[in-house]
């Protein structure tokens, strides 16, 4: 939601293109993720879960008042170069923007996976996350670690409102859809990305086919049965994998 | 300080340490029976503030005492309030029984989301929770015959047994009865082996099983149990609020109810009390606040000059008036608690009454919490 | 008579097979104690028995009924307890509030009743109370009776965490390495204690152990572990004079 909007005022407020201010966009609130893990998150560390999760709950709704009153709570649309162009394949009109949105997230997602499975940095992230104190021993500064972590994650956040902004409009509920994205991940499995790719696109058909068949409103809430369903039924989802503690 | 001399086991299976502390809790039944006589403008308010004690109790029960943070519990209030209305105008059924009613329905809804519940923990759970939370308030969108979608509903004063409860101080005794019954069977029931084993839920689900809990049952009971509470609020909410509307059940009221525990203090009954007064307070100190801080910082910066003053009384005048700060400021509370003072306000009242009764031999380090580092620590 | 039979027992866990082929038989009455380096199995065999993990075949019989697959929260109605290599205590409770859920195996549960808080239920609640007592004078942590665990050091938890599971009134008592971490001090109070349980409380102990003295001081039977396989059975002296032991685990 932050990311959408900052690209917002950079191209509406202040005039620059598109593709300057989508990175003027995601590294701010790249930078903005990474104060705030230094300043905020970092005293919760060591706390059980439940203490991060209320606090981050808590921070959502500062930014969600913060975004409303900077830019106003009413609905925007964000100009790109893709907009309303359209190109004919095979007899299907496909929009650019959703291309974008599409080939945008295939390049995210394999940016993402080389960068953790390859990377120095990105194994010494998954230590620092499974023991701290382990990671301090050998020399991994875990502190610059989160911080790096949640910048990456703000940024890869921003890059996904920025991709959104033209096809949902920006407003300051922009980032319920990771709920729905929550669906997906947990219908394709936690700990694969294949299957989050697969549980999204499994997702959206059936968004699209309970729209057209089932009654009047139970496409907006499909995403969240097929959540509860997966859960009560098959936690694991299609490919996932269940992580448990070992005594 | 005073030291508790127990010659039998009733002293701790008792709900009061002592006759004193039995005493005190008399002293305060009294005086808020008495309430009515002092400030007879109030009671709408403060049984609103009874009705949210309800609400905060129900969300204790779930994540203070067995440790799974539920983001969806408006979705249970609607529930209890919209099943309540229907069974007692569209169907006629007596009082009590349409309360009863609501809060068997919000207690099987809690089972419903309590079933994927035993599958999850932590974040996931509470996501599922907020899932279950949008579907149901899109059901109370679309429901018309129910719940009369959009259009909302009026709701009529309480009328139990054929007498009127209309007037504010028998709406007042009412909700203040409904609360004291339902203090009394939590506290019975986290003095019994369930409450033990929601406990032990919380802390370690691996040594609870091991010792005979069995998690599915505990697990799906405390929603139950918090769900049927939260549908009985719901049915006084109901009253209080006169006007059924789906977008009144939103997730920044589920936020509002875990901000009750979170402030009033994690894992006991009072801070679901102190949770209560707090959020029931904040509207009124925001409006109050919008008025004053602005007048107040204008009157300090008119030091440096009229025109300073002026200018920066205006811009915060426009800024507190805008809406969407409320959200805000629950938002930063919550955070501000959540860093500075994670046992709540009951805690501040422990680590206050524990300094002057030790004095001066009061530790510090008393209430300083462990930190886990190892993740498979903090995974329950 | 034998109380508790491991028949054949194998666990994979992806690609690594955990135990191989274990059987032993442990007899009413006994110490029985397992030893081997780490890795060998011995927690996992446990985890089975506590039926938090299932295995790839074989079986676990106890008082002769199969106990293969009983879900876990049975375990302790059956009559066994265990405690945890890692001391998996309720942080956030008292000591007290610990015990009396290792009574909860034992706890008629009655919501209704226990809503109301009925007579019934506070007549329960004393008799509860009074077992809890019975094993804290056993193993004397009246003075951190209404401690919370958070704030006691590493040797009263592990003598709390084996209250706990005394509190369950076991037949069978698992414990995974009760010493460890203990000072000698505390390690000679942990094996008076294990004789006790088996002659005063007629608990069989079935253990994972790695202080030899200890285990040479109270065990009537060992059972030595290498990478899931069983390496040598009998008395303490023959499993430790074990060629194959030795080279394996004891060195030198």
């Amino acid at each position: 939601m932050l990311g959408a909007f900052v690209c917002y005022m950079f191209v509406i407020w202040y005039g620059l293109g598109y593709w300057v201010a989508f990175a003027l966009a995601v590294g701010i609130v790249a930078l903005f993720g990474a104060v705030l893990d230094a300043s905020v998150l970092r005293r919760v560390i060591g706390q059980p879960q439940f203490a991060v999760v209320m606090l981050t709950i808590g921070l959502g709704a500062i930014f969600r008042s913060f975004a409303s009153i900077v830019w106003g709570s009413e609905i925007y649309s964000l100009p790109t170069p893709f907009s309303a162009r359209t190109t004919r394949v095979g007899g299907v009109t496909v929009s650019h923007e959703y291309v974008a949105i599409i080939v945008g997230t295939v390049l995210l997602c394999a940016l993402l996976y080389a960068f953790f499975t390859y990377s120095r940095v990105g194994v010494a992230m998954q230590a620092a996350s499974q023991n701290q104190l382990a990671a301090y021993y050998m020399g991994i500064p875990v502190k610059r670690m989160f911080s790096l972590i949640w910048a990456i994650s703000a940024g890869v956040a921003a890059i996904a409102g920025v991709l959104l902004a033209p096809v949902s409009l920006i407003d300051i509920n922009l980032g319920f859809i990771g709920l729905k994205a929550f669906a997906a991940a947990v219908l394709g499995g936690f700990g694969s990305i294949p299957g989050a790719l697969v549980g999204g696109i499994t997702i959206g058909l059936i968004e699209l086919f309970s729209g057209a068949y089932l009654p009047l409103g139970v496409k907006d809430v499909a995403a969240y049965v097929v959540l509860l369903l997966v859960l009560a039924i098959r936690p694991q989802g299609m490919f996932g994998t269940v992580g448990r503690k070992k005594v | 300080m005073r030291f508790a001399f127990k010659t039998a086991y009733e002293h701790d299976l008792g709900l009061f340490r002592d006759p004193v502390q039995r005493a005190w809790y008399a002293a305060l039944l009294a005086g808020v029976i008495l309430v009515p006589l002092a400030v007879p403008a109030y009671l709408s308010d403060i049984s609103l503030v009874f009705i949210y004690g309800l609400c905060g109790l129900s969300l204790m029960v779930l994540a203070g005492y067995t440790g799974l943070v539920s983001l969806g519990h408006a979705a249970f209030l609607g529930i209890g309030a919209y099943a309540h209305v229907y069974f007692a105008q569209d169907l006629g059924l007596p009082w009590i029984v349409a309360v009863a009613l609501a809060s068997v329905l919000a207690a099987a809804s809690g089972v419903l989301v309590g079933l994927p519940a035993l599958r999850m923990t932590g974040v996931y759970l509470t996501i599922a929770t907020l899932a279950f939370a949008l579907i149901i308030q899109e059901v109370f969108t679309r429901w018309d015959h129910v719940t009369h979608g959009l259009k909302g509903r009026p709701v009529d004063k309480p009328v139990i047994f054929g007498v009127s409860f209309a007037s504010d101080w028998a709406f007042y005794f009412l909700c203040l009865a409904v609360l004291i019954a339902a203090l009394w069977l939590t506290a019975n029931l986290l003095r019994s082996p369930t409450g033990r084993a929601w406990v032990a839920i919380r802390d370690s689900e691996i040594a609870a099983q091991s010792m005979g809990v069995h998690l599915a049952r505990y697990k799906t009971l405390a929603f139950a149990y918090s769900a049927g509470l939260m549908g009985a609020a719901g049915a006084l909410f109901s009253h209080k609020i006169g006007f059924l509307a789906p977008d009144i059940f939103t997730v920044l009221l589920s936020i509002q109810f875990l901000l009750m525990v979170v402030v009033g203090g994690l894992g006991s009954l009072h801070g679901a009390l102190y949770g209560a007064v707090f959020v029931a307070l904040l509207p009124v100190l925001i409006s109050e606040a919008r008025d004053l801080v602005p007048a107040w910082a204008g009157h300090a910066a008119a030091v440096l000059g009229k025109s300073v003053g002026d200018a920066v009384y205006l811009s915060l005048d426009r800024f507190v008036k805008q809406p969407g700060l409320e959200p805000g400021i629950f938002g930063l509370i919550l955070v501000l608690f959540i860093l500075f003072e994670p046992l709540g306000i009951y805690g501040r009242w422990r680590k206050i009454w524990l300094y002057f009764s030790t004095f001066p031999l009061y530790k510090a380090a008393t209430f300083r919490r462990q930190k886990t580092y190892m993740r498979s620590e903090r995974l329950r | 008579m034998t109380l508790f039979a491991a028949d054949e027992l194998v666990v994979n866990f992806g690609g690594i097979r955990a135990v191989d082929g274990v059987s032993f038989q442990v007899e009413a009455g006994q110490v029985f104690t397992i030893i081997g380096p780490n890795g060998a199995g011995k927690t996992t065999i446990f985890n089975l028995i506590s039926r938090i993990y299932d295995p790839t075949s074989g079986r676990l019989l106890f008082r002769d009924e199969d106990i293969t697959r009983v879900p876990p929260h049975e375990i302790a109605r059956r009559g066994i307890a265990r405690t945890f290599q890692n001391i998996e205590l309720f942080e956030h409770a008292t000591v007290l509030q610990n015990l009396l859920l290792g009574r909860h195996a034992h706890a008629q549960r009655r919501f209704a009743q226990e809503l109301l808080f009925l007579p019934a239920v506070r007549a329960r609640e004393r008799a509860h109370r009074e077992a809890a007592e019975k094993v804290i004078d056993f193993l004397d942590l009246q003075a951190y009776r209404d401690s919370f665990v958070v704030n006691l050091p590493y040797g009263v938890r592990k003598v709390v965490e084996m209250g706990r599971a005394l509190c369950t009134e076991p037949a069978l008592l698992l414990l995974d390495e009760p010493s460890s971490g203990l000072s000698v001090e505390e390690t000679a109070d942990m094996a008076f204690w294990i004789q006790d349980i088996r002659t005063l409380l007629g608990i069989t102990v079935l253990m994972v152990e790695h202080d030899m003295s200890l285990v040479s001081a109270v065990s009537d039977r060992v059972l030595a572990l290498n990478y899931g396989r069983v390496l040598a059975s009998g008395s303490a002296r023959d499993v430790q004079e074990h060629p194959e032991v030795i080279k394996a685990y004891l060195g030198g």
